[in-house]
């Protein structure tokens, strides 16, 4: 045994795969949404499917979950499949659905006593209510609920029949910050008490805060698979230099077809017919500068996976300042996923 | 909790339930809104004695011959003034004075105008001193079962009957389509025949209110009779309410958007409406569409009950009406079952 294994070894002794995936396909029309996918899940682990929207996360989860056929291979769930085990796996398994509506004008209560009532075993409907924090709207109507008190009582609804393993679609989509947050520390407490838990997000930080480890999808595939340590480790640069510049701040005649610039940050834009030479940036100039790795550009803003940024952030402003820029952005912060994803598929988590 | 509430096909049922009480308006339209119609008919075709026809004449002479007559009130008026009261309505029929005798000016498409003519005429041969050539005598009769309330009472509990479970159960279905419920539903062990079953249940219990609630009312306030047996009466409206749940079901198993549904449902309803004799006996209706009326469930659906109320009928007298509903219970139920769209 590694010592990689090692530490995970307590684990994967007690319980093996919760659920494992094999080439994975699913169409529809033309679309492939998912594009041939491998998962293994092991028990007590909490998973994270991560990208933008569109990139076959909900397709992936919905055949783990029955609710969608896949066209090929094989899903496997607490060793059993959908084909054989439907019943049984509906019992042992917990699900909560982007977009689910619950009647308006059922109570709190009464919704989760009438999820309670399609599970042999489970928890209490109390016990429900008290792990989702909503013992003050247990009679509340669920049309009087706020966005994320709506979601806790989705979440509620997946928990009441006590599963081994608890699906969660976009938990947080759509939620204000603070909701979001009391979403993540439920999901924690539910992490600590030894469930597996799946889920899928197109927040990055939601992912690298939540998850154990995550998968990274795009078109249907998975691009990376990972501890959300290891997939930033990936990508070489331990930092991310950001940086906008404008020509020259003494340049008096402003370009035409550029809109004259007011305060606050400029974006570097050279415009039609613009010199290119002078005063432009030179991207082999910056590659040439140590410890930069890569650069790209995204809406004026450049970006540099940089490593020791200590060393290299005045060498940046020395090779700026020499080819007569000046800085109206700059800033430096951690890889994140959302770096990892931008390095695999050249595109933000967000632009779609 | 006790076992009931441990129950999935009890907790589904008392939701359909609380979801129902919940919505005034579903409780308006089903339990306040027949009673209203009923009321309103009552009072419009309420069997008054026999009406007073109000007519005109030009002369003073003609006027007192026909108000001679106990079925008409008489007014002198000239004949251009007469004819706006004609147009108008305020008269039926304008009696002329003419040098070679009466003419009647009146709308002959009008039943209670021709009505006037003769009374009229009888009236104005009686003064010019015509004789009765046979004597005859009126014995009058005022039957129950035999006034326009007593057809309408059936027609509308049919209606009723189609209205609730179509609406209970399809625009309910299709909602929680919208809403990914049914998704989320599907998505936990519940048993799917537990979901159509707890409409059903549900349906069964307001369908003994709404059914015993109107026929109480018209019983009570109208004296509408009741012929044939209870019992059968209550299966009769128990096979209307599952005929309509069925398709009810059926017009709901792939929409997708309730406006699709609610459309959709208008579309089915609407030629009942009009053809199954709820207001008017569908024998009215041209013999080339009978058959196709005939097939309709609620002119079924009436067609017995009105057997059952009104000539107190037993089921086995009327075969051909109950085995149509018993059709619509079975075909549609089938179909929706082979088609329906869980997500």
């Amino acid at each position: 045994m590694t010592n990689g294994a090692a530490t995970l070894g307590t684990r994967v002794a007690e319980g093996g795969t919760s659920l494992l995936l094999r080439g994975v396909k699913k169409a529809f029309g033309d679309v492939k949404a998912v594009d041939g996918v491998d998962l293994e899940v092991l028990r007590g682990e909490c998973f994270g499917l991560l990208g933008p929207n569109g990139a076959g996360k909900t397709t992936t989860i919905e055949i783990c979950e029955g609710l969608t056929e896949p066209d090929a291979g094989t899903v496997e769930l607490l060793g059993l499949n959908w084909r054989a085990n439907a019943g049984e796996l509906r019992q042992r398994i917990g699900i909560q659905l982007q977009e689910t509506q619950f009647p308006d004008k059922l109570t709190v209560e009464e919704t989760l006593r009438l999820f309670r009532s399609f599970f042999k075993r489970g928890i209490s409907v109390d016990e429900s209510i008290k792990t989702a924090q909503l013992e003050e709207k247990r009679g509340a109507r669920v049309g009087g609920l706020s966005g994320g008190q709506k979601q806790r009582l989705a979440m509620a609804t997946a928990l009441v029949g006590d599963p081994e393993l608890l699906f969660l679609d976009e938990p947080t989509t759509g939620l204000d910050p603070q909701a979001r947050r009391h979403l993540w520390d439920l999901v924690d407490e539910l992490k600590h008490a030894g469930r597996t838990i799946i889920l899928t997000t197109h927040y990055m930080d939601e992912a690298e805060r939540l998850c154990d480890r995550v998968a990274i999808m795009d078109h249907g595939k998975v691009i990376a698979l990972g501890t959300p340590n290891e997939l930033i480790a990936s990508i070489g640069g331990e930092d991310i230099v950001e940086f906008a510049v404008v020509e020259s701040i003494d340049s008096p005649v402003p370009k035409a077809g550029s809109p004259p610039h007011g305060p606050g940050p400029v974006r570097w834009d050279p415009g039609p017919g613009a010199p290119v030479a002078h005063g432009s940036v030179d991207e082999a100039m910056l590659l040439g500068i140590p410890g930069v790795k890569s650069h790209r550009v995204d809406a004026g803003l450049h970006q540099l996976a940089v490593s020791e940024t200590h060393t290299v952030v005045p060498r940046i402003f020395t090779a700026l300042t020499e080819h007569g820029l000046h800085l109206s952005e700059f800033r430096t912060h951690s890889a994140t996923l959302e770096d990892v994803f931008v390095r695999l598929t050249g595109r933000n988590l967000r632009d779609e | 909790m006790n076992k009931l509430e441990l129950s999935s096909l009890y907790q589904l049922t008392m939701v359909r339930f609380r979801l129902f009480l919940r919505e005034p308006e579903a409780i308006f339209w089903i339990f306040i809104f027949p009673i209203l119609l009923a009321v309103g008919l009552g009072i419009a075709f309420r069997n008054r004695p026999a009406d007073v026809l109000q007519v005109g004449a030009t002369t003073t002479q003609l006027m007192q011959a026909l108000a001679a007559d106990k079925g008409l009130t008489a007014v002198t008026v000239d004949e251009a003034a007469g004819t706006h009261s004609l147009a108008t309505g305020q008269i039926l029929l304008l009696a002329i004075q003419r040098p070679d005798g009466v003419v009647y000016k009146y709308d002959d498409t009008n039943p209670d105008a021709r009505t006037a003519r003769l009374v009229a005429d009888r009236a104005v041969q009686a003064a010019a001193g015509r004789h009765d050539a046979v004597r005859a005598a009126n014995e009058l009769v005022h039957e129950t079962g035999a006034r326009y309330i007593d057809f309408v009472v059936p027609g509308l509990l049919g209606m009723n009957l189609m209205g609730s479970a179509m609406w209970g159960l399809g625009f309910s279905i299709v909602e929680a389509r919208q809403k990914k419920l049914l998704k989320r539903m599907v998505a936990s062990p519940m048993p799917k025949w537990q979901y159509l079953a707890a409409f059903l249940l549900s349906r069964l219990v307001m369908l003994l209110i709404e059914v015993a609630v109107f026929l109480t009312f018209t019983r009570v306030v109208f004296g509408v009779p009741f012929r044939g047996s209870l019992v059968e009466l209550g299966i009769l409206c128990l096979m209307t309410s599952l005929a309509f749940s069925a398709l009810g079901l059926l017009t709901a198993s792939r929409a997708r958007t309730t406006e699709a549904v609610s459309g959709l449902m208008n579309l089915v309803m609407l030629p009942m409406w009009i053809l199954s004799g709820i207001f008017f006996s569908a024998s009215r209706f041209p013999a080339l569409i009978q058959p196709f009326v005939r097939a309709l469930p609620l002119t079924a659906a009436i067609d017995a009950i009105r057997g059952n109320m009104l000539q107190g009928m037993s089921m086995s007298q009327q075969t051909a009406p109950v085995t149509i509903l018993l059709a619509w219970v079975v075909v549609p139920f089938a179909v929706s079952l082979k088609i329906f769209r869980w997500r």
